[in-house]
This record gives structure tokens, sequence and C-alpha cells, in this order.
């Protein structure tokens, strides 16, 4: 951990937890990090962090803007790597294995863990290609045939094949913003990942594409890891089964999607639930 | 609150129906129109000097692409060319080429051969250079010696003048270029169609010469070329992959950051400097070869530099760092992201940004008189390494010399240049457009 870290006292109040989610008895844990930490520059943006995430179930993050959800999601594909003042400290692991060891591929680790952005950033090629991209990289296919399969399955996965069957050729940015979501869900999903992590999928979406979106992530969950960020209560409460609230940097409260909306245990958490700030 | 209704001054300045309001808005609307003419009036007035600046190159200019020539019956005699009847080279390179010519000129125009004087004023009218037209000719084809042709021959200078109404008859014969018997040669040659101007071709085909009718541009377009070539070679890939890594691989630290500023440093320098840092580095010091393209175009490269590495630069931060994201968010490593995503996006702000560079830099004189290309150079180089010119020291050579055929030449040979700076140009827009991709 960073002697940066080490130094500061903590001064937020620790996370206690009473009892384990009821989701995380039925699910094997995917993530588990530990005391992780973010710095950009001499700012801090998370504060030891401790949280477990089930595997084949929907997290969601919620809390006021600002306080680090994207940060935290970020670093579980490393992403943060690529932001030269930021420094991550702690622990990370997915299904075990540490994803800071020097010795991982981090290129190989974004690939299992897949993103979707907030704004929808398809290439700017056709819609076959956007999703061929990741396979033709890592030599998913033998051959062209292999590739189509790969193609079709991803788009039906993601919901849109029957939408866009007749126009593969055609350009992926030529979509609605909502097709063009589903691409880029789509073309992550075309690698393999095990884990998706959604940065507000749908803040720039209208209600229809975003309930097909949710409807989409419903699907999915049974095949997935997926975190979703979300400032939407609404949609946390919709889509997830587990539910953690951050705020200033710190995760206050991790509970069952279900429990944390009906019964949260923190006081801050009762309050931006309520609707009291953020 | 109470007191603001109460005052009716405040009412009415509050109000969108009120006079003042009117007022106001029509301030902003006379506002809107004027700034709209002080635009109309800033375009005019650059058009109009560009007008003036065409009108003038293209006035003076346009009379250097016609060359006035001697329709004359050569006779390719074989005891004047070859007497002993050889025909090899070094035979025929000291034939006496002008005495085939003037022998025909004599006949067409009525000169009295035996009369020294009259003979001497003859000779005056054809060009200097037409010894190597005719040698040319026949080393071409040999089969020629023996037979009788018509042949289009460069008149000389002062005739080309006085049919582009460059000299005035009317001033005293002992002070015209061209005394009465050759203007009356000249102006029956002219009635009956044996002398004519013609499309200038030597303007493309003769290198350095003293007179004017034989200089051209070959050598300078060639030396042009060569300096082009070594920039595009050397520059762009140098720039461009300078401006990858600084933008997409570098860490930010006080290095780069002295880079940085040390590069934008640099596409300031007069050009001049890099005029000397190429003579101490690349002559004194490298010993390459005086005069040479290869030299103008490592000097050239170093001022393009900058420019190919600033626009390039810019090209890749225009390109929006969601795509970045995406292509690293499906496992694609650093390398990738850049070549498959972000260059060929950024390709056709790189392509023109560069061919700006090459623009500059074809149009660039001051460094390259430091480098000796300002050299008087005949033949056309075959390699960068052989002596030449360049467009624009061409340019600058002709404008110092007083002769009427050299002051339409340096017009001429401005055209020119235009003319390759306006291909280049448009080139650009054509890239541009060709791979211009949305997002
Ligand atoms: N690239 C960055 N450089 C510096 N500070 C950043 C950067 N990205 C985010 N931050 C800061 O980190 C904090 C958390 O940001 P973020 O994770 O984006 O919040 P959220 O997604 O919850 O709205 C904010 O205070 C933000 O200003
Ligand atoms: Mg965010």
């Amino acid at each position: 951990m960073d002697a940066a870290v080490a130094e500061k006292p903590a001064r937020f109040e620790t996370v206690m937890t009473p009892a384990e989610p009821a989701i995380m008895k039925e699910r094997k844990p995917k993530i588990v990090t530990e005391g992780v930490t973010v710095h950009y520059g001499d700012k801090q943006a998370i504060y030891p962090l401790d949280i477990k995430i089930p595997d084949r179930a929907v997290s969601a993050f919620i809390g006021p803007s600002g306080c680090g959800k994207s940060t935290f999601l970020r670093c579980i594909n490393r992403m943060n790597d690529t932001i030269p003042t930021a420094r991550v400290g702690g622990r990370i692991t997915i299904d075990g294995e540490d994803i800071y060891d020097p010795a991982l591929d981090v290129v190989q680790l974004r690939a299992r863990v897949g993103m979707v952005f907030q704004k929808p950033n398809p290439f700017p090629k056709s819609i076959f290609d956007n999703i061929a991209y990741g396979p033709r990289i890592h030599g998913f296919a033998r051959n062209r045939t292999d590739l189509e399969e790969i193609v079709v399955n991803s788009l039906k996965r993601a919901g849109l094949f029957e939408e866009v069957k007749d126009r593969l050729e055609s350009p992926g940015t030529g979509l609605s913003g909502g097709q063009q979501q589903r691409l880029c869900i789509a073309r992550a999903i075309a690698v393999n990942p095990d884990v998706i992590l959604m940065d507000e999928p749908c803040s720039a979406l209208d209600p229809i594409a975003t309930a097909r979106i949710e409807e989409l992530i419903d699907e999915l969950r049974e095949n997935y890891c997926i975190v979703i960020v979300t400032h939407s209560m609404q949609q946390a409460a919709r889509v997830s089964q587990l539910t953690a609230f951050f705020h200033l940097g710190t995760l206050v409260e991790v509970g069952d999607t279900e429990a944390m909306f009906t019964n949260p245990q923190e006081r801050r958490t009762q309050d931006y639930i309520m609707g009291r700030f953020g | 609150m109470a007191d603001i209704t109460a005052d009716p001054a405040r009412t009415r300045a509050r109000a969108w129906n009120s006079d003042e309001a009117r007022a106001r808005t029509r301030k902003r609307y006379a506002a809107e129109r004027r700034f709209r003419m002080y635009g109309i009036a800033a375009l005019c007035f650059a058009t109009a000097f560009l007008v003036i600046l065409f009108t003038t190159i293209i006035g003076t200019g346009w009379t250097a692409f016609l060359q006035s020539k001697f329709l004359l019956n050569v006779t390719f005699a074989e005891d004047v060319i070859a007497p002993d009847g050889k025909r090899d080279e070094q035979t025929l390179r000291l034939a006496n080429w002008d005495k085939i010519a003037r022998t025909a000129l004599y006949q067409v125009i009525g000169a009295n051969e035996a009369d020294r004087k009259e003979r001497k004023d003859a000779n005056e009218l054809l060009s200097r250079g037409i010894d190597v037209q005719l040698r040319d000719m026949v080393l071409a084809s040999p089969d020629l010696i023996g037979q009788t042709k018509p042949v289009w021959l460069l008149a000389q200078g002062n005739v080309d003048a006085l049919l582009k109404g460059a000299i005035d008859r009317d001033i005293p014969e002992d002070r015209r270029q061209l005394n009465n018997r050759q203007l009356a040669w000249v102006d029956a040659a002219v009635d009956k169609g044996i002398l004519a101007k013609k499309f200038n071709t030597g303007l493309f085909t003769f290198g350095a010469s003293s007179q004017p009718e034989t200089a051209g541009l070959l050598v300078a377009i060639v030396g042009s070329f060569f300096m082009m070539l070594t920039v595009a070679l050397l520059a762009v890939p140098i720039g461009v992959a300078a401006a990858i890594y600084l933008e997409e691989f570098a860490p930010k630290n006080r290095w780069t950051d002295l880079i940085e500023v040390n590069i934008n440093n640099l596409a300031a320098v007069p050009s001049i400097v890099f005029g000397l840092l190429g003579l101490a580095v690349f002559i004194s010091f490298m010993g390459l070869p005086r005069s040479a393209s290869l030299v103008g175009g490592l000097v050239l490269t170093l001022m393009t530099l900058p420019t190919v590495i600033i626009a390039s630069r810019a090209a890749l931060t225009a390109v929006p760092p969601s795509i970045r994201e995406g292509a690293l968010g499906v496992g694609a490593s650093k390398m990738q992201a850049v070549f498959h995503h972000v260059l060929p996006l950024a390709l056709p702000g790189i392509m023109t940004g560069t061919i700006l560079g090459l623009v500059q830099a074809l149009g660039e004189t001051a460094p390259l008189l430091m480098i000796g290309l300002v050299a008087f150079v005949v033949d056309v180089p075959s390699t960068p390494l052989e002596p030449a010119t360049a467009l624009p020291v061409q340019i600058y050579m002709w404008a110092s010399s007083a002769e009427r055929g050299f002051v339409e030449r340096t017009a001429g040979a401005t055209i020119v240049l235009l003319g390759f700076l306006f291909i280049m140009n448009a080139l650009a827009v054509f890239l541009r457009r060709r791979f211009e991709r949305r997002w």
C-alpha cells in the first residue's frame, strides 16, 4: 500500500457491515478488494475500500456525483493506468487472482473485464467491424465463418441483431444512441469477458432506450458478473441485486438492494436515498 | 418590491414592449450589421490585393510561355556536318551547326552573304543556343544528314523582345538594340510567317543560361523535386512518429515539456538559421557536396519537422479520447489502439498539415542560399548529389537580371511555382475529403 495512505489517519468511520448480504451466500464472490485507495496526484479520490462483488449478479454503485464511483470502477479493469497522475494502492482480486500483479497482462485483463462507457463510443467503422475488432486482435476466430458467428452471437446476446441484421456493413455511428450503447455491449461481449463494467450506461439515453438496456442487463446477469454505476436510484433498485453506496471517496454501505432501499443502516445512505442530498 | 413597481422608469426599462426595449433591439441589430460590414470590407480588401498580385504576375509573366522562333528550311549538309563521312558523336559535337542555320537564314531574309557587316547583322537575329538544338536533333536521328527539313529555331532575345513590344522602334538607331536593317528583316519575316511566337517549351527543358531565350527552369524543377522527395521521405515519417510518441506514449514530465517547448520554438526560428546550421553540419562537418539538392532537402527537412510534428499532434489530440478507451476496453494494447483507431482518424489532419509543411518548404529560399543552391547550373542533375537550384532560388536569380527576357521569365517562373503550390494545396484538400471519417 502507498506510504501516503498509510500515514493518513482513517478520518472516516470504517464501514461496519453488520451482516454479509444475502446474495453473497448464494453466489461466490467474483471481485474482492482489500484496502483499495486511489490518488490523483496529491488528491486522494478513494479511501481504503473493501468490497466483495458477487458473480452472476448485478451490483450497483450509487452515490452523489464526484464521490469516486467511476474511479473505483476503473480500478477493476485497470483503466486508471492510462491516467498518468492516477496511483492505485491496495489489492483487487478477480477469482482470487491479484489483478495488479506485475506478471499479469493488462491487455488480457481488459478483455476479460469488459467496459461500457457513459457516452456510447462505437468505433467509426461498420457494425460488423466494431464487434469483430476484439476477436480479431485476440485471434479468436480461425476464419471468416468463425468471426461471423461470433459477431452474430454477440449481437443476439446484446439484443441488437434483429434491428441491424440487414445493415451489418453500415457504420456503427449511424445507429441511434440506445442502439449504439447496445453495440458497445455487444462489442464487450464479443471478447468473452467474465465481468462487464458499466459506467452510467443510460445517462445519455431516453427512457425507452434505457428500459431496453435495463432489460438486457437483467438477461446478461445469468452469465456475467455485472457492475453498474448509476446516478438513478430507481435504476439501481430495478436492475441490481447488490447495492453499494459511495460518499466522498468512501464506501458507506453495501447490502442487498432490497434491504438497502427499504432499510438502510447508515444515516448518510438514508439521507441520499430519501433525496435529501446528492 | 413595491419600489420597483412604483417607479415607472424602471417598469418601462424592464418591459419587453417599451420604446426603450425596442431601441435596445435596434442597437443590437445595428451592431451586428456593422460587424458584418467590417468582415465584408476586410474580405474585399484581401481579395483586391490578391487580384492585384495575380494580374501583375500573370500580366508580366504570361509572355514567358511564348518564345519567338524562325521557321527555317535547314539543309543538314553532309560536307559541313561530317566532311570525312564519320558519324561518331565527337564529330557531330564539333560540327559547325551555326553555319547550317545561318545559311538557311541568309536565304530566307535575303541577306548578302558577301558583306561582312550584313552577315553580322543577320547572325545576330538567331539565338546562340541553336547549335545545341540542331546538334541534339541530329544526335537523336543521324538520318537527317543530307536532308532538308523545316525547323523552328530560336530567335535572339532582342528579336523576341521586339515581337513582344518591349523595344521602342522610335528611339534612335544607335541606342536601339536592333538596327534599321535588322528591323526590316524581322518585319518581313513576320509578314512571311516564318517568324512567330510559339509555345516556349524551352522554359521547361533548359537549365541556366546567360541568354534569356535559352534559360529554363528544368534544373530548378528537378532540384525542387529532389528536395521535396527528401523532405517527404524524412520529415513525414520522423515527424509523425515523433508526434505519435509525444502525444500517445511519452510520460508527461519535465523532459517532455522541455522537448515540447523546444519544438514550438524551432517552428518559429527564422529559416536562414536552418541554412547556417545546414552549412555547418551537412557541408563543413559531414562533407556533403555544396549546391546539392540532397543538402537542400535535409535543411528543408529540419525546417519542416516542427510544422509536421505540431500539425500531427494537433490532429491526434482532436481524436476523442472515448475512441482510445473503447479500444483499450476490448483489450487492445496501447499500440493497437493508436495504430488501429487513433491514427486513421487523425490521418486527414496529419496529411493536410504535412502537405502545408511541404508547400512551405517548396517556397523557401533563404536557407538554400546559404548552402550554395544559388549556383549557375546548366546540366540537369540526375541524382540529388549533383549541383542544382530550386524554383524560388531561380526566381531570385532571374529577378536580379535586368534584361527584358529575364524580367518576363521571373514572372513566368513565379506562375509555375504558384501553380505547383496550388496543385499541392488542392491535393491536401482532396486527401482530407477522401479520408475524412465521421464519428
Ligand atoms: N483524471 C482525473 N484527474 C484528477 N482528478 C480526477 C480525475 N478523474 C476524477 N477525478 C476526481 O476524483 C473524484 C472522483 O471522481 P469520479 O470517480 O469521476 O466520480 P463519480 O464517477 O462518482 O462522479 C472527483 O473529485 C474528481 O474530481
Ligand atoms: Mg462518473
